[in-house]
């Protein structure tokens, strides 16, 4: 298996190397870094079922740091926009602007609740459309004054409701991921715990997009998955394994730019460490391509998202 | 419920069929069946209650485009397995058995054709490729098509019908939401529309990417089109859901679609609106 990791990297290494629009100072630290994980690939081995169910539970630990508390660790001045300006405001999303490394930023992201009242006030982070519509009123700010923006995405999914449903989920998600191809400021996205599906990818479209260690990003959650193609929900484990949604895969298969250490045994057990390692990433991510020209940055974003998938 | 005619006189009535299915020429709404030739001569609309029955891709290509116009393109983009997918059946298996079932690479068409002698691009689905799922090989011909349809500046008709993403491939399934909404945006910076029509059923992914970004949105009658499908909002939610559910009617009343439109009136329709955007 190693050998197939292997090639995958390579080959986008090779990409990366004849990709046109990315020049000077942004490709040769991608081109490092990418290195960097290429060799981590070929030290340890790939994740397998257990490796692969630890991260599901990991992903979704009660303990797990959301959204604001690493809002709480990393930016200055914080200040939490609300509302879509249509409807309502979506407690499920938080939208804001701050302070992040001495510069404004918009940071946008699911909103989990820790105990029972605040679970169901957050709505479990998922989304109605009125909370994407609101994400991307604040992306629209962010790219008016030359903010960057910053998403961090941690949901099992949009929410399948009937209001939802009639206020247009599925078309308000496609906007949203239009919204963040048209941005011409320098973009991030970290997953930080689930990154279930459409309400993950609505703010996914970054010029980086990275995934904690102990992340999932998946199509649907294993649960659906076991329920669809083994008709039984309790094949999870064996969803998982075979849909393959932990980091280190992510990244083999060109999905995302990189992978956030995480304290060791999960960002459960040290928030503060946990943030010090996102927030370095993200500054990291945004510099990367803050030297390219606007024009330049969007091209190579659309460029990069055209090419992912496989084919025969 | 109206008593139901039997169009064809050879076929007095539906095939015998396993219990609990039914014949795919037999009308699920009022029970009417029908020969192949017949539902050809009517475009797949019921004669008897206007029920309008799926139609496969090429199928729905060669009704709409003007007579040999249509030039196929990107035949050779199939899917891979790149996960080694294996539930109950192995994923290559499953493609195999769909391209002896439908004769597709995969559940897209796409090429070039014209529609009332104006040029413009198709992307049509087939729901009967593994329901229509969008895994990397729709992912990548879907953005074929906005790429053609940009570079001759001529609009793209896209007729999604899909279940949603393809499971099978993952996280690569999912990355071809992006990926279909980045081609429409390199299509709209191009000045090329995009006319999209729904037909039943579009669900799922496709509904979240690239079946809702249209310049304009129309769907055919009844056609179910939700990002959530009625059973799991149902059964995630509790919630009584409205008859109509996520049918075009109803999108339509809710502000989702531009028009609903019988199959019959879809042609002149289409044709009306490439002349609009081509200019003259």
């Amino acid at each position: 298996m190693a050998s197939d990791d292997e090639l995958r990297i390579r080959d986008r290494l090779g990409k990366l190397g004849n990709l046109p629009l990315l020049r000077g100072v942004a490709v040769s630290g991608e081109l490092k870094r990418l290195q960097k994980q290429l060799k981590r690939l070929e030290q340890e081995p790939a994740p397998a079922g257990d490796d692969i169910w630890l991260s599901v539970e990991l992903a979704r630990h009660q303990e797990r740091p959301y959204t604001l508390d690493y809002v709480e660790r990393l930016m200055d001045d914080w200040t939490e926009l609300h509302g879509d300006r249509a409807r309502a405001d979506d407690p499920a999303i938080v939208a804001g602007i701050g302070r992040f490394h001495g510069r404004t930023v918009a940071l946008i992201g699911h909103q989990k609740g820790r105990d029972v009242a605040e679970r169901v006030h957050r709505n479990f982070g998922m989304a109605h459309p009125e909370g994407y519509r609101k994400a991307m009123r604040v992306m629209e700010l962010a790219d008016r004054f030359g903010f960057p923006v910053i998403t961090l995405i941690d949901t099992p999914g949009a929410y399948p409701g009937l209001a939802a449903e009639q206020h247009g989920q599925g078309g308000m998600i496609a906007r949203c991921q239009a919204q963040m191809a048209r941005l011409r400021v320098p973009t991030a996205a970290c997953v930080i715990g689930e990154g279930g599906s459409g309400g993950a990818v609505a703010f996914a479209i970054a010029d980086r997009v990275y995934m904690q260690e102990h992340a999932i990003y998946s199509v649907i959650s294993p649960e659906g998955c076991a329920q669809i193609l083994w008709r039984d929900g309790a094949e999870a484990r064996k969803a998982a394994a075979a849909m393959k949604p932990d980091a280190r895969h992510c990244l083999e298969l060109g999905v995302i730019d990189g992978i956030v250490d995480e304290p060791r045994g999960g960002a459960q057990l040290n928030w503060d460490e946990a943030a010090f390692s996102l927030g370095e990433t993200l500054r990291r991510g945004l510099a990367d391509v803050e030297s390219l020209g606007p024009e330049e940055r969007r091209a190579a974003r659309r460029a990069k998202f055209r090419s992912m998938g496989v084919t025969a | 419920m109206a008593e139901r005619i039997d169009v064809s006189i050879e076929h007095r009535g539906a095939p015998d069929q396993p219990a609990g299915k039914r014949h795919p020429n037999t009308c699920p709404a009022c029970g009417s069946h029908y020969r192949e030739d017949e539902l050809r001569a009517s475009a797949w609309v019921c004669r008897h209650c206007g029920h309008h029955f799926a139609m496969r891709a090429r199928d729905r290509i060669s009704w709409l485009a003007d007579p040999g116009s249509f030039t196929e393109a990107a035949l050779d983009v199939r899917s891979a397995d790149p996960l080694n997918f294996f539930d109950l059946r192995a994923y290559t298996d499953r493609i195999a058995e769909a391209e002896m079932a439908t004769g597709l690479g995969d559940a897209i068409v796409i090429g070039s054709a014209q529609v009332d002698a104006r040029a413009c691009e198709l992307a049509v689905m087939d729901f009967s490729f593994i329901g229509g799922s969008m895994g990397s090989a729709v992912g990548e011909k879907f953005a074929r098509a906005c790429d053609a349809a940009a570079e001759k500046g001529v609009p793209l008709i896209s007729i999604p019908s899909s279940g949603g993403a393809r499971m099978q491939e993952g996280i690569l399934s999912l990355m071809q939401m992006p990926k279909t909404v980045v081609a429409i945006e390199e299509l709209h910076a191009a000045g090329s529309a995009l006319i999209t029509v729904i037909t039943n059923p579009t669900t799922g992914g496709v509904v979240a990417s690239l079946a809702m970004l249209g310049d304009i949105t129309v769907a055919e009658p009844g056609s179910l089109m939700s990002f959530a499908g009625p059973r799991v909002v149902s059964n995630i939610t509790k919630e009584k859901l409205p008859e109509d559910f996520g049918r075009a009617e109803s999108n339509f009343r809710l502000g989702h679609l531009d028009a609903v439109l019988p199959r019959a009136e879809l042609r002149p329709y289409l044709a009306k609106v490439l002349r609009l955007f081509h200019g003259q």
